[in-house]
């Protein structure tokens, strides 16, 4: 009765293009956006935002950048860790060689480097695909990893390896306490995501997906594949790459290559699955589900007085991990996000199922 | 070039051969099931895992090695019919990238799961390959691995003699050409999958255990089981001889990259060398080198 578009007509190309053609939608995501920017701050505990809120909101955006390539574009990839790390290390070799240069400039800088990295690896696709080609980013995954271990310019000859930034400030605005963090992470996710969306409605997003369902159909109909793979590439790694800017000054603050390794990449491809290949509201989901599953395994069976050992907690995160991506592949393939547009389907009939 | 480096040379090519046998095991798992249901296998560094604990724990509570082994290989099989029934029989028909992820998640699911029931630390197996060092004129070469690469060899050739000969071979080759021929011809593909994923089993087995002697039982070994995608690259997905060929090209190349490269440009070339050379070969022969050529059709 709610929600149902009877009696909204549309009355101009702009009204039917619409990226929220229903109003009750429009007044959904505005109550969300206010939601995120103004209720969660008044609220929100230190532990919700460097547990929860941050990293899911920075690995969402390195989600909706995979989802670009694998779920829109349909060339799986192994490697978002890897260029994630482009990501960190660029921006933080800006960061201590270029002191005065803006932390926007950087996070874009850093966008584009990984871009270009992406590109590069990207190459292959034009003559591979499917398992060849997740071999192939397998390549970028561990190259990438070996040089920010190995080439000691790069992590400005720490002793350590480990690396680190100090307090940031945008526009003379500091970026310090969760609070302020968090909504500047908010931000540029937001912005990001709202581009991301609108790429994939436009004939950009359009010539992914008709590579993706069928390559050769595409090329016979007018894509040119070469331009189609590697801007899904670019775009990928770009987001890819402010994501890991982000999750190395923001969340992680001091790291080590560590943390952007195989499992990172494994970890993101789980979470476009989990919330659905092809949809960016289904990168969010994902995101959020796969940080709350192991919070939750650590919380919740000492709550019930069934004390788990850390051993056993990781080894069950393993399990239910593995067991969710069959379950969703077989049940679900399209993830969390179809399970929400079932939901409004429903919903629009009820409470009248005809 | 010196004798003594001429030596030096080619001990380190026969070093790096014999760890080539090794990926070429796993990566042997990886064709057959490929070639049989057209599924990339990746939890086949999982199932090595999977097969290789049991066997250690085993034998470490005083189960006679037979038994163990036997046991083991009772899990195996066990395993391709529980895969079979939860994960390919729903998954019929779907993409192959589809199979691909849902392969993932049973290489997560098996990690934990092998973990839970068998312990995560490392473990030392010993089943008695005789390890003595040899020389073979001046040149020094491990007992061990003399052996390992005979079992190697051994298992390729009935491998090799069980496709070719008898007829459960035969099916299972029809079943790599063409599913629904074999199929209209009576050949029951759940059977025959749940076979190959029981050989691939099998394969992990040999192994886990192979390698769980060189290196000890442990999580790492799936990780270790990564480099034999590089392998079926170079070999090509559908060639045994070419994961053979394609693991003892990457095993050599790379302890030869480490030695001789790694001092000028850095250590650690062992991690990413193997796909760095097999992402140059797919440049320029994106079948692999023996695999069947791919013909496109809308």
């Amino acid at each position: 009765m709610l929600y149902r578009e009877a009696g909204q007509f549309k009355a101009s190309y702009a009204a039917d293009q619409a990226i929220f053609p229903i109003a009750q939608d429009r007044v959904l995501m505005a109550i969300l956006l206010v939601v995120a920017a103004v209720v969660v701050p008044l609220t929100a505990t230190q532990y919700l935002y460097t547990a929860i809120l941050i990293p899911s909101l920075i690995l969402a955006l390195a989600a909706i950048g995979l989802n670009i390539l694998t779920g829109y574009c349909g060339q799986v990839s192994l490697g978002t860790g890897g260029f994630m790390a482009v990501g960190a290390y660029t921006a933080y070799n800006l960061f201590i060689r270029v002191p005065e240069l803006n932390l926007l400039l950087v996070l874009l800088a850093a966008g584009a480097m990984a871009a270009l990295v992406g590109v590069i690896f990207g190459i292959p696709s034009l003559r591979i695909k499917g398992f060849y080609l997740a071999v192939a980013t397998l390549a970028a995954q561990f190259f990438l990893d070996w040089v920010f271990a190995r080439v000691p310019w790069l992590y400005n000859y720490s002793p350590s390896g480990s690396v680190g930034v100090p307090d940031l400030y945008v526009f003379g605005f500091p970026v310090i306490t969760p609070t302020q963090r968090y909504l500047f992470i908010l931000a540029i996710v937001a912005l990001m995501a709202l581009v991301a969306k609108n790429l994939v409605r436009s004939s950009v997003g359009r010539a992914w997906m008709a590579i993706r369902d069928m390559d050769i159909a595409a090329e016979i109909i007018g894509i040119r594949p070469l331009q189609t793979k590697l801007s899904a590439f670019a775009v990928s790694s770009f987001y890819a790459g402010v994501s890991g800017a982000l999750w190395a000054f923001l969340h992680l603050k001091s790291w080590e290559p560590a943390a952007f390794d195989i499992n990172r990449s494994f970890s993101l491809l789980f979470m476009i699955i989990i919330g659905g290949l092809g949809s960016i509201l289904g990168s969010f989901i994902g995101a959020a589900f796969i940080l709350l599953v192991p919070i939750f395994l650590n919380q919740v069976p000492p709550a019930l007085g069934i004390p788990l050992s850390t051993a056993t907690i990781s080894h069950l995160e393993f399990m239910i991990f593995g067991a969710l991506i069959i379950f969703f592949l077989i049940v679900e393939p399209h993830g969390l996000a179809r399970l929400w547009q079932i939901g409004k389907e429903k919903l629009r009939l009820w409470p009248f199922p005809h | 070039m010196e004798l003594q480096d001429l030596y030096f040379l080619i001990e380190v090519i026969i070093g790096g051969l014999m760890a080539g046998v090794l990926y070429s095991l796993v990566a042997l798992g990886f064709v057959l099931i490929f070639k049989a249901s057209g599924v990339f296998n990746f939890a086949q560094g999982a199932m090595v895992l999977f097969a290789a604990l049991p066997v250690v724990r085993l034998i470490e509570w005083g189960v006679p090695v037979w038994a163990a082994i036997a046991a083991a290989a009772a899990i195996m099989i066990g395993l391709a019919f529980v895969i079979e029934r939860t994960v390919l029989r729903p998954l019929v028909n779907q993409e192959g990238i589809i199979l691909f992820m849902a392969t993932l998640g049973v290489t997560f699911l098996l990690e934990g799961l092998a973990q839970q029931i068998w312990g995560s630390e490392v473990y030392r197996l010993d089943i008695g390959i005789p390890t003595d060092p040899l020389f073979l004129g001046e040149i020094l070469v491990n007992g061990f691995d003399i052996s390992v690469a005979v079992a190697a060899g051994l298992l390729v050739a009935a491998l090799i003699a069980f496709f070719q000969t008898t007829k459960v071979g035969r099916a299972l080759r029809a079943v790599a050409d063409d599913h629904q021929a074999a199929q209209s011809v009576g050949i029951p593909l759940n059977h025959i999958w749940i076979i190959v994923w029981s050989i691939a089993g099998l394969v992990a087995l040999i192994a886990g255990i192979v390698w769980g002697s060189k290196l000890g039982v442990q999580f790492a070994m799936t990780f270790v089981a990564l480099k034999a995608l590089p392998v079926l690259i170079l070999g090509g997905f559908t060639s045994i001889p070419g994961a053979i060929v394609g693991g003892l090209i990457v095993g050599a190349g790379e302890k030869l990259s480490e030695v001789y490269l790694g001092p000028i440009i850095g250590g650690g070339l062992e991690n990413w060398f193997a796909y760095m050379l097999a992402m140059v070969v797919l440049l320029f022969r994106p079948q692999g080198l023996f695999g069947e050529k791919i013909i496109e059709r809308v």
